[in-house]
């Protein structure tokens, strides 16, 4: 099975309250943040390594393969990287800087990049978060005429690996639907949970530590042998007109803090009579 | 003209709230706007739309979309969004899976999540949180169809504005992918009290609660003596003490109440995203320092154990005092 995942680049999201507005609202300015990759994307790499693999001895099948890609800058590459260190095999950079971006183009380079790649399953974050859109899958999944399935929290893949039954966090519950594969797939938070991905290879007894794996020193040096081919987007042949344009940016209003109070019961005199809440 | 076309969002065929803040999007951009439902046995629904000053209400109604599947609900509204230069969802999660499809089917720009819209002489330009929140972004879409997505909490729900419009049934188009998508099953999970993104109060719990009993025993009491609906942070929610969808945050919820009371919340960017714009804030923590502290306006540094149940208690009080 050939697993395609997404990854992006963004300024460390722990920290998006340190963002500045530059060039009189004209830009973001993320200086001094650390760019990460989308954590979602992380849990997309997670995710597919735990369908490929068996969890228990970290056997993989001799056809299964992990390609990951980026829309980004050069330094992307690290990023690519490092989801390689996390088991991934190969990587695509294709060269290109946020502000000629949207979510539609991307989903348009994608969708060459599956023709090329011919994969079984896109996996992807279910939004990133500096531009919080919650999109590029969706889009993706009806330019291919693919079936998908957003927000997972849960994938069993079929033994055959013709089939998955995906768990989709909605308001109100969960929501299951049997994919026949290929297919496009965006994770949620929980997909990182212990059990959260069956794939009959993995012992059903076995228990994956929470959240993504940390990729210990031999895996980081492994994968600095893995190929990670550039290109700039231009050579996908997309055209690269935006559909949506951002005109200027600005800080939210800040919310001020306000008091402390010293006990239970000035807290419900001041909900009262000052807030009148209560 | 411009004209927007509003789709609902039911549940078991009942209408739901969030789409009343669509039509707010509607109002609010001035400009007339038809509605469309979709479902099997909605006629209820499309009833209680008429009264909302729509041009008109079409209804798709068919046992193909009986569940909510992406693939089989994108064309229909496709289809019927012809004509229509904007086409409007509330972001729950209802709307996040299907504005972007229509989008891609439509061709057209889509635009996540907004927080306002001006309409300047017919242009329209959109408001939009990025950031978890500590940015917010004008856009605009270039294409001659526009799809948006709005927050719940940032369009007030419209109210009924009398007269009826009329009801015109749309076919339900053909879904070429519904042979590859299967709807398996729906895991509700019930709930009496009040909906996260609708209610006045919101009571939320963190990872200090330490478990469901946690929950149960401390948080619970407070939830309902306040008629409150609960929340939780990520940690809570990931540790399996409340379900997935009580998250309130980023990538949860996001919520804007008369009344948010955190409690044993530590306040990360991603939790604050969520519950900002709630008018008025209360945090009780133990550690002073913690960051939810720099936005409440009611800062109670205690050991929640203690002061959760005395806060009940107080509340209960005054509840039968009247
Ligand atoms: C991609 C991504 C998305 C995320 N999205 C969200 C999101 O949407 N929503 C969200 O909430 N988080 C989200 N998070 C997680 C977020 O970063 C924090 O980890 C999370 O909010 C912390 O939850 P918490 O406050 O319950 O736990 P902690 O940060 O561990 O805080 C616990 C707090 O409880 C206090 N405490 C402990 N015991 C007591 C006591 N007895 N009495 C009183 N106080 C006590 C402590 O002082 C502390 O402040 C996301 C993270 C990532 C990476």
């Amino acid at each position: 099975m050939k697993i395609l995942v997404p990854l992006k680049r963004t300024a460390d999201p722990d920290n998006a309250n340190k963002i500045k507005i530059g060039a009189g609202g004209a830009k973001i300015e993320t200086t001094g943040l650390e760019p990460k990759a989308n954590p979602f994307d992380e849990y997309a790499v997670e995710a597919s390594l735990r369908l490929i693999e068996n969890g228990q001895t970290k056997a993989r099948n001799a056809g299964d393969k992990l390609t990951v890609v980026s829309f980004g800058p050069k330094e992307a590459a690290t990023n690519i990287r490092q989801a390689l260190a996390m088991g991934g095999d190969d990587g695509l950079l294709f060269l290109s800087d946020d502000e000629s971006l949207d979510g539609d183009l991307v989903a348009r380079a994608l969708a060459r990049v599956v023709e090329q790649q011919k994969p079984d399953l896109v996996v992807l974050g279910k939004q990133a978060v500096d531009g919080d859109s919650n999109q590029v899958g969706q889009i993706l999944a009806e330019l291919l005429q693919w079936p998908s399935a957003t927000f997972a929290m849960s994938i069993e893949l079929s033994a055959d690996k013709k089939t998955a039954i995906v768990g989709r966090e909605v308001d109100g519950g969960v929501i299951k639907l049997k994919l026949t594969l290929p297919a496009v797939i965006t994770v949620d938070l929980r997909i990182v949970a212990p059990k959260s991905v069956v794939n009959h290879v993995t012992p059903a007894t076995f228990n994956y530590p929470e959240g993504a794996r940390f990729t210990p020193l031999p895996m980081i040096i492994k994968a600095k042998t893995k190929p990670i081919v550039e290109a700039p987007i231009a050579s996908l042949g997309v055209e690269g007109a935006l559909k949506s344009k951002y005109a200027s940016f600005a800080l939210p209003p800040a919310r001020k803090g306000g008091v402390k109070v010293k006990d239970v019961a000035e807290l419900v005199q001041k909900l009262r009579t000052e807030a009148k809440v209560l | 003209m411009s004209k927007i076309l509003v789709v609902a969002e039911v549940s078991g065929a009942k209408l739901k709230k969030t789409t009343l803040s669509a039509i707010g999007f509607a109002r609010a951009a001035g400009l007339p706007f038809d509605v469309l439902v979709l479902g099997q046995g909605v006629g209820a629904a499309a009833e209680e739309l008429r009264a909302y000053g729509a041009g008109a209400v079409k209804v798709a109604d068919g046992a193909a979309l009986a569940n909510y599947v992406g693939e089989t609900f994108a064309p229909t509204v496709s289809e019927a969004a012809k004509g229509y230069s904007v086409v409007v969802v509330t972001a729950s999660s209802f709307g996040k899976d299907l504005a972007p499809r229509v989008a891609a089917r439509l061709g057209a720009g889509f635009a996540s999540d907004i927080a306002g819209v001006e309409n300047a002489g017919g242009a329209l330009s959109y408001k939009r949180p990025m950031y978890a929140g500590n940015a917010l972004a004008t856009m605009q879409i270039t294409t001659p169809v526009q799809v948006v997505s709005v927050r719940q909490s940032e369009f007030e729900a419209a109210a009924p504005s009398g007269g009826s419009s009329p009801v015109e049934a749309v076919a339900v188009a053909p879904a070429p992918l519904a042979g590859r998508v299967e709807f398996v099953s729906f895991d509700e999970v019930k709930s009496a009290r009040p909906e996260l993104a609708e209610a006045k109060v919101v009571v939320s719990g963190g990872r200090s609660l330490k478990s469901a009993e946690g929950f149960k025993t401390v948080l619970e009491p407070l939830v309902d003596v306040m008629g409150a609906a609960m929340g939780a942070s990520r940690a809570a929610v990931d540790a399996g003490y409340v379900p997935n969808d009580l998250q309130v945050g980023q990538t949860g919820k996001v919520v804007a109440p008369k009344l948010y009371i955190a409690v044993g919340i530590s306040g990360a960017i991603q939790h604050i995203a969520g519950m900002k714009n709630s008018k008025v804030i209360v945090a009780i923590n133990k550690d002073p320092e913690a960051p939810i502290f720099q936005l409440a306006d009611y800062g109670l540094v205690a050991d929640l154990y203690k002061a959760v149940p005395e806060l009940t208690e107080a509340v209960k009080k005054i509840r039968a005092e009247g």
